[in-house]
């Protein structure tokens, strides 16, 4: 299988700052694969897509889309990918129809060429097609800069934060209009905040303060948590947590929803049993204590930790 | 080439759309040629004058109707005296009085000299000099009247009598507007041409459009060339609209080619836009551009020689208007408009402005690659 994009020791520092967005991050994206980057803001998510779309030189370090090099082969690149940037960047002014028109001409295509492409995600929006861009609501907004994307049929697409801001319906539309664009052989490289959304792609990099903490799929990632994970609750959830954190037997403690997840310094059901006896002890009253399977969001907080 | 096509198509469609800009375009040259050149003018007409006369005789009748004759002078009234006279000077009715002296008529023609009193109100400068300066006038011409008319029985020979009159050769009649019309519009099309340009591509910068068309195959110039044809144009279109103004309220009708006149606003577009273009590689924010656009067309309009005069200007200033492409824009359009002058006359200035054109645009190109 093909390398679709290759990242090669890429760091990239901005103006004076001392600590770099991107820090030497090396990765590889197979040729047909949904790769996830997730990490919180802030993390060089965004440095990393600018790089790859050739709107940011690196400092250091290579990259390849499609075999073309970043910074040499920026042309062939230009033509042959898709990028839609984390803020909404269309014509605000023009109307649906006419931004898709823009650029497909801008691509040297036309719409009516590609249009079986995009069909599945332009009839929703083509009852609004004489619209201004900048009148649609956020959800329907995605789903125009998505078709804008990807009207001169690209080899990659790279979407930075789709669904940041977009409802957890649309958001989950969205992810499967991802599916079915894999499906005709497009690379596509998502990036998101939202852990729950990982599991939607084939492979996922988890990234932080511009490192690279690792590189999996989803479910290896899952498979990678060392310890069982529990989740609990009591009647008083912050007396609770604060009498686990200064538990020896616990080893760490983090606030999900309505319970809270918790890791034990040692295995076993004696350990499950000593630390409920000694909550009861402290008085707290209804401990639920349960054992579970980790979600991405525990991996990436235990990751963060080491 | 249907690139370009589609950028233009686009660049119109959204400049149509704006409800801001488009009524601007189209508004603001006709309102400014039409208040512009009426508030800026310097030729002082409607001098407010009261007069006390004590003598109330012919003569002094005589001078009275000579200075209202004049056009210059507005008679507010008669005052009975000199007080009177000055509280309505106080009270900003009248800038000048003049008193005549009770006896005015009997003792010059008996004693063959009178005085006569001006006070002028020097709160408003150019009206006070230049109102001192026509009631003198005119009252030296009733004197050369008067004297004439008193020797000339009583001589056959003629008083040698001197007179300068001067004639200004191409606006003879001191026809202000003549003179701020013509500057006037080269200015508008600076402003106009300079500040969309300027504003449009930061637009795209700050909306972040910029970033969707980096990633596609349009070729840097391709964009640049896309952005620069559409103000191109509408720099032409209002500069028509001000020429077609000029000529119905003003009746100035250009006395050299307007194929000349055109072809030269051709060139001068390129340097302004170029300048607009340069603007905006440097900022990120329509704000910033908006600024420093504002910063530099007010010197290039103070320094343009459309108020003062470049040749009274100190040699330093010289050199900055010199280095301003409105200069040679004002200075084109009087030649053109009021001299009628030829090719040859404005070859020099053509050059300038073509230097101003290749130079700012080819830096602003230059520093657009830079901030990629």
């Amino acid at each position: 299988m093909m390398e679709a994009i290759v990242l090669d020791h890429i760091t990239k520092t901005y103006g004076k700052e001392k600590i770099p967005a991107v820090n030497d991050v090396s990765l590889t994206v197979k040729s047909g694969e949904l790769f996830g980057l997730i990490g919180p803001d802030g993390a060089g998510k965004t440095s990393i897509f600018r790089m790859l779309t050739t709107l940011l030189l690196p400092d250091k370090g290579s990259a390849s889309v499609n075999g073309h090099d970043i910074v040499r082969d920026y042309r062939q690149i230009r033509n042959t990918v898709g990028y839609m940037p984390g803020k909404f960047s269309l014509y605000q002014d023009l109307s649906v129809e006419e931004n898709l028109k823009f650029f497909a001409t801008v691509f040297g295509t036309t719409v009516e060429k590609n249009y079986d492409l995009i069909r599945e995600i332009y009839v929703q929006i083509e009852p609004f097609r004489k619209r201004r861009a900048g009148k649609l609501s956020g959800g329907m907004k995605q789903k125009l800069a998505l078709c804008c994307a990807l009207i001169h049929q690209p080899e990659v697409l790279f979407l930075d934060e789709p669904t940041t801001g977009v409802d957890p319906v649309s958001r989950k539309e969205f992810w499967e209009m991802l599916q079915r664009i894999k499906k005709k052989n497009i690379t596509i490289m998502v990036s998101t905040p939202y852990m729950d959304e990982a599991s939607q792609c084939d492979r996922i990099a988890l990234i932080q303060h511009g490192n690279i903490l690792s590189v999996e799929t989803p479910s290896a990632v899952i498979r990678a948590y060392p310890q069982q994970l529990y989740a609990i609750r009591s009647e008083d959830i912050y007396k609770l947590m604060k009498s686990l954190r200064s538990n020896p037997l616990v080893d760490s403690c983090h606030s999900f929803g309505e319970y809270l997840h918790i890791t034990l310094s040692e295995q076993g059901m004696r350990a499950e049993a000593a630390l409920l006896a000694g909550l009861a002890a402290e008085g707290h009253g209804n401990v639920v204590l349960k054992e579970i399977i980790p979600g991405i969001e525990d991996c990436f907080i235990r990751l963060l930790k080491n | 080439m249907r690139t370009i096509k589609y950028l233009l198509q686009k660049e119109f469609r959204q400049i149509f759309r704006n409800k801001a800009i488009l009524p601007l375009i189209l508004v603001v040259p006709i309102v400014q040629l039409i208040i512009l050149p009426l508030a800026a003018n310097y030729e002082v007409k409607n001098i407010n004058l009261s007069i006390v006369d004590h003598d109330h005789s012919a003569y002094s009748r005589q001078l009275i109707s000579k200075i209202t004759a004049s056009g210059y002078f507005r008679l507010i009234g008669y005052n009975h005296s000199y007080d009177a006279a000055f509280r309505a000077v106080e009270s900003d009715k009248s800038d000048l009085v003049l008193e005549i002296p009770n006896g005015f008529e009997r003792n010059l023609i008996r004693e063959q000299h009178e005085k006569v009193f001006i006070a002028v109100n020097a709160i408003n400068g150019v009206k006070a000099n230049l109102g001192g300066a026509y009631l003198n006038s005119i009252i030296r011409d009733y004197n050369m009247d008067v004297r004439t008319r008193l020797t000339i029985p009583s001589k056959t020979a003629s008083v040698p009598v001197f007179e300068i009159s001067a004639t200004n050769r191409f606006n003879p009649l001191m026809n202000y507007h003549l003179f701020m019309v013509p500057g006037i519009l080269a200015f508008l099309v600076t402003m106009i041409g300079g500040y969309l340009c300027a504003l449009n591509i930061v637009k795209e910068k700050e909306v972040g459009t910029i970033e969707q068309i980096n990633v596609t195959p349009i070729r840097k110039y391709h964009f640049i060339f896309g952005k620069l044809l559409p103000f191109w144009v509408i720099g032409m279109v209002v500069f028509s609209l001000g020429l077609l103004v000029s000529w119905l309220v003003y009746g100035i009708v250009p006395k050299g080619s307007i194929v000349l006149l055109y072809g030269f606003l051709a060139v001068y577009l390129l340097a302004v836009l170029g300048f607009g273009l340069l603007v905006s590689t440097f900022c990120e924010t329509q704000q910033q551009a908006m600024f420093i656009a504002f910063f530099f067309v007010m010197i290039f309009i103070l320094m343009g020689g459309l108020f003062t005069s470049i040749d009274s200007m100190p040699q330093w200033a010289k050199v900055i208007a010199a280095l301003n492409p409105v200069t040679y824009m004002i200075e084109v359009m009087r030649m053109i408009v009021l001299k009628g002058s030829r090719f040859a006359d404005i070859i020099p200035h053509l050059l300038k402005v073509l230097v101003f054109a290749l130079v700012l645009n080819s830096w602003a190109i230059l520093n657009y690659r830079k901030t990629n």
